[in-house]
């Protein structure tokens, strides 16, 4: 009786946030990667630093192409933390400043990193970035910060947190108002951006959100499924256009 | 034994530590000032942000932790030499015993080093310790860190008594030997030895406890420092073979190790009366065998790899097989495998000199094989758009090349305050006839055609 209870009060309250990309949708723009910059106070490394593969992005969009010229078709597949389920950036951190929160999400404690980047090598899909020197903003681009979100120091891993600090202004709302976040009023900056719609965001635990509809779609895959990480994010594979007859 | 041989040891032993010379002023000047370059590049790291290394995304882990892995390896010297020997009661260890023990702390000492200076903020290096906080914080036990931060430790600590325990009658043999300050040193590290029978019996037991206790301390601990690379699903990281591979690398490197220790101490000191042609040549066999056991580890690891062809794992395979990293993989391979059967194993090219340069080659080639593990690895990981590449930079060659002259000059001052053949040892054992009219030359071009 009781256990029934949790599981109902899970189900209702209890968040799990997870993410849906429609690849059929995504024309590679990279707004969601610039608003990311935006809105996470991600710095810019300069180009010499660029060129040695220490750039920031904690969205990216990887491209792909497939057929030979001129008959060639580009993929694009925006990648950011998966927010694994089963982490292996989780385990290997000594000093939990990577941990798994309640609502599913892969937290990362800034001031409890030490810097030994094992969960940068441990996670397949390569979206924990390193901070190598102190971040630095052009001036007057130092003045854009968002008030929200810290700036890392030196030494410190760091990566998508799903926008963790307008999930919580969400919540904090909703508690004020006393009602649950509603599905699509609560958006991270990469789906804000998007003008295609391929990003959806939303509450897993709802099955009636718009992000486990299409979670459950037969399209849809989860990035590296083989290793058993369990991501929330779920892709939706291309489909239409073998039919366009761009081919 | 007769008094004359007995004197003259002594004689021999303690002339390193009475008698120095300006040679000995140069070479720690020399060793010393990289040394100093070294912490001087530390600290513009820790000052400036460990961006000065070469390490980018996706390699997050280079040169810092290659030799990390290839320093706790060097380490494996000591135990393998001393504890094995000991226990079988193997009479021809009795010289080499103390230089084998030395390298354990010394290269523990700096392999366990290099995960603080790989640390982005090592100025917080202690939220890896266990200590009570009072926000109740621990660090993370499933941590393979973690793991590695205990058995280095745990290493460090036996390691070190394993090397004290039996100095303690060399250092009342010094302090009865000397007059002054030094006597009264000598006599508190000696810890009132006096060589009664309880006393012997009590050094005899105590050596025997930790000869047995060492062993499966060391072989646990090189276990662990695989486990960093095991346990991440990282692409010919995530294997089951690593546990023994690396055991087995290390034994092998620490072996050379000593090899090249040995000769250079033979040739400075004038060790040539006491380190025989005798111990290169049954070192050379352990190398030998080493090598063999190596070569068969890395083809296990190779063929299960290639025969299971799994996508994610072939990338890393071809990378070091037939691509950027492949002259290292074959260079490795000749040093490590070819170079010392055909030198050693072949009783035409057994010599000292053959013998020292098959343990140069094995030392390069067990530094390239950690090199290897970590580097390609995280360069082809599963996504193929963040592949990568790595090159070391200044900052990361400056602190490599302080590590080796940090071995050198902690060897230096070692030899120069202990003495380095545990003389006691040597003076109860069945020690090479000591036969003064004997010429040095002879006794060795007998020991090379045996």
């Amino acid at each position: 009786m009781q256990e029934e209870q949790v599981q109902q009060s899970e189900q209702n309250e209890g968040y799990r946030w997870g993410m849906a990309v429609d690849l059929d949708r995504c024309t590679g723009c990279e707004a969601c990667v610039t608003a990311c910059h935006a809105e996470n106070n991600i710095p810019t490394v300069g180009a010499e630093q660029a060129s040695g593969g220490r750039t920031l992005h904690w969205m990216r969009i990887e491209r792909y192409f497939e057929g030979e010229f001129p008959d060639v078709q580009a993929k694009f597949r925006p990648v950011f933390c998966q927010q694994c389920d089963n982490a292996p950036c989780e385990p290997v951190c000594p000093t939990y400043a990577s941990h798994h929160t309640e609502e599913g999400l892969n937290a990362q404690v800034y001031n409890r990193c030490i810097g030994t980047r094992y969960c940068a090598n441990a996670c397949p899909y390569n979206v924990r970035f390193f901070n190598f020197y102190n971040p630095e903003w052009e001036k007057p681009l130092h003045l854009q910060l968002n008030p929200d979100v810290s700036v890392r120091e030196v030494g410190v891993m760091e990566k998508c947190t799903f926008c963790i600090q307008r999930i919580n202004t969400a919540k904090i709302d909703a508690k004020a108002n006393d009602e649950t976040i509603q599905d699509g009023s609560l958006q991270t900056a990469c789906v804000q951006s998007c003008t295609a719609n391929a990003l959806v965001f939303g509450n897993l635990n709802d099955p009636e959100s718009e992000v486990s509809r299409l979670a459950r779609s037969p399209r849809g895959s989860k990035l590296l499924d083989d290793l058993g990480t369990e991501p929330s994010v779920t892709y939706l594979n291309r489909e239409t256009w073998h039919e366009s007859g761009s081919r | 034994m007769n008094p004359e041989a007995d004197r003259r040891m002594t004689e021999d032993f303690l002339r390193p530590l009475l008698h120095t010379t300006w040679k000995f002023y140069v070479a720690v000047a020399f060793f010393g000032s990289i040394v100093l370059a070294g912490f001087a590049t530390w600290g513009y790291q820790i000052y400036t942000g460990i961006g000065i290394a070469g390490i980018n995304s996706p390699v997050f882990w280079g040169f810092y932790l290659v030799n990390f892995v290839f320093w706790i390896g060097i380490s494996h010297a000591g135990t393998l030499i001393s504890a094995i020997l000991r226990l079988v009661n193997a009479t021809w260890r009795r010289p080499i015993t103390r230089c084998a023990e030395a390298i354990t702390a010394f290269a523990l000492m700096i392999g366990a080093m290099f995960p603080l200076i790989h640390l982005g903020r090592v100025w917080l290096f202690y939220w890896l310790l266990p200590y009570p906080s009072q926000r109740g914080l621990w660090p993370n036990f499933r941590s393979p860190l973690v793991w590695d931060f205990f058995a280095i430790t745990t290493y460090l600590l036996s390691s070190l008594l394993f090397l004290l325990l039996p100095m303690i009658p060399d250092f009342a043999l010094v302090r009865d030997k000397t007059t002054g300050i030094r006597s009264r040193i000598y006599g508190l590290l000696s810890f009132g030895w006096r060589g009664t029978p309880k006393h012997w019996h009590r050094l005899e037991s105590g050596m025997h406890i930790m000869a047995i206790v060492i062993l499966p301390i060391a072989v646990s601990v090189h276990t662990v420092v695989s486990f960093d690379f095991s346990m991440a699903v990282v692409p010919m990281w995530h294997s089951t073979i690593f546990g023994p591979y690396f055991v087995t690398g290390a034994i092998f490197s620490g072996i050379a190790a000593l090899i090249i220790a040995m000769a250079l101490l033979r040739r400075l000191l004038h060790l040539e009366y006491y380190l025989r042609p005798i111990h290169f040549q049954n070192m050379g066999k352990l190398l030998v065998t080493m090598s063999l056991l190596w070569g068969y580890f890395v083809f296990n690891e190779r063929l299960t790899v290639w025969y299971g062809n799994e996508s994610h794992e072939t990338g890393v395979f071809w990378a070091t097989q037939a691509g950027d990293y492949a002259p290292f993989f074959w260079t490795m391979v000749i040093v490590n495998f070819v170079v010392p059967i055909v030198l050693v194993g072949i009783r035409r090219f057994r010599t000292i000199t053959g013998t020292v340069i098959a343990s140069c080659g094995v030392v390069v080639g067990m530094w390239l094989e950690r090199f290897l593990i970590i580097i390609p690895s995280l360069s082809y990981k599963q996504l193929s758009y963040m592949w990568g590449s790595y090159a070391p930079t200044w900052a990361e060659l400056t602190i490599m090349a302080a590590t080796f002259a940090g071995i050198a000059l902690l060897f230096l001052l070692f030899s120069k305050f202990v003495p380095i053949i545990s003389i006691w040892e040597l003076k109860v054992g069945d020690q090479p006839k000591i036969e003064t009219d004997q010429p040095l030359a002879d006794a060795e071009a007998e020991g090379e055609l045996a």
